[in-house]
């Protein structure tokens, strides 16, 4: 199994991605460099945190230009599995893989914090060892989180069972004081109508180990394994 | 030389964060009968190119590929002799 982590000028939740699948889940994974422009041979890409280009103009913005993404689209497109962690979300959906946008949050401040997060629908390659609305606690760190979509996308998405992570309390509560960034309906991740490709503003990959206090995003990563591994 | 002049502001569906903190220092100030704030970006752009026209279409679609997000903003701008 081959996993590929996006490099931008900016990331810097690479590292963590590459280590997480090197030592904690331990399988193959490469660096893949912003301008690499040839067929993307791997069985999952990731796009990891940061702030790709400093985030000038918008989050995301100028990565969604870079060389590899035309060669993540078309992976993407032949069903290829993608995730989008935090920065990596908002490339997402500044390239349209997945739809809607991601604004400054409600409270203006760059939050860093545990968060409870409802796990809404398990029927994906990102969530399928997670139970179906199991709370999770995931560490946030963002200041454009507030996930934003048009009214009609927005009801697509609930038929489809897009909506895959929900911002909640300890209880499961989702609910507007639940909500640390605006997000409509506290939305936290989708994932698009083919479900191979997931983005989420919460980190995984830093709550993977023990070490750091909690392994609740370990199953993120182990779920696509499990996914490639019986296909 | 022809000189752009952008401006990429939220859509009016979408709710302003920045705004409205502006909004209320601004009536933390004592300015009370401010209504509304929307903050936006003003970004300019010089074109080595002496046809309006020509100049229009083009900055229209660097507004549609990587200035504005469809999704949230809008647009408008303004094209001057430099």
């Amino acid at each position: 199994m081959k996993f590929g982590v996006v490099v931008f000028p900016g990331s810097n939740c690479d590292s963590d991605c590459y280590h997480v699948i090197k030592d904690v889940v331990n399988e193959h994974v490469e660096y893949i460099w912003h301008d690499y422009n040839e067929k993307l041979d791997f069985d999952c890409i990731i796009l990891p945190g940061g702030f790709s280009y400093g985030d000038y103009l918008r989050a995301g913005a100028i990565a969604r230009f870079s060389k590899v993404m035309p060669r993540i689209e078309e992976f993407a497109q032949n069903g290829g599995l993608v995730i989008g962690i935090c920065n990596g979300f908002q490339i997402l959906t500044e390239s349209h893989l997945l739809p809607g946008a991601l604004i400054r949050n409600k409270n203006l401040k760059f939050i860093c914090s545990d968060q409870y997060v409802k796990v809404v629908s398990n029927k994906t390659p990102f969530t399928n060892l997670y139970k179906e609305n199991e709370i999770i606690n995931l560490p946030i760190a963002h200041g454009e989180g507030n996930y934003v979509v048009d009214d009609d996308t927005l009801h697509e998405m609930i038929k489809n069972q897009q909506i895959i992570l929900q911002y909640c309390n300890r209880e499961g509560n989702v609910s507007e004081d639940t909500n640390p960034n605006g997000s409509i309906l506290n939305i936290a991740g989708i994932c698009n109508k083919e479900k191979n490709v997931f983005g989420l503003m919460p980190h995984p990959e830093r709550s993977s180990e023990k070490l750091l206090g909690c392994e609740d995003g370990k199953r993120v990563f182990l779920s696509i394994i499990n996914y490639l591994r019986s296909r | 030389m022809l000189k752009a002049e952008i401006f990429v502001y939220l859509k009016k569906s979408i709710s302003d964060p920045p705004g409205i903190a502006v909004l209320n220092s601004l009536k933390s100030l004592g300015f009370e009968n401010v209504e509304k704030v929307r903050m936006g970006k003003y970004i300019v752009v010089y074109l080595n190119e002496s046809d309006i026209e020509k100049a229009k279409e083009e900055v229209k679609l660097m507004c549609e590929k990587l200035l504005c997000n469809p999704v949230m903003e809008e647009y408008k701008f303004n094209i001057s002799e430099e």
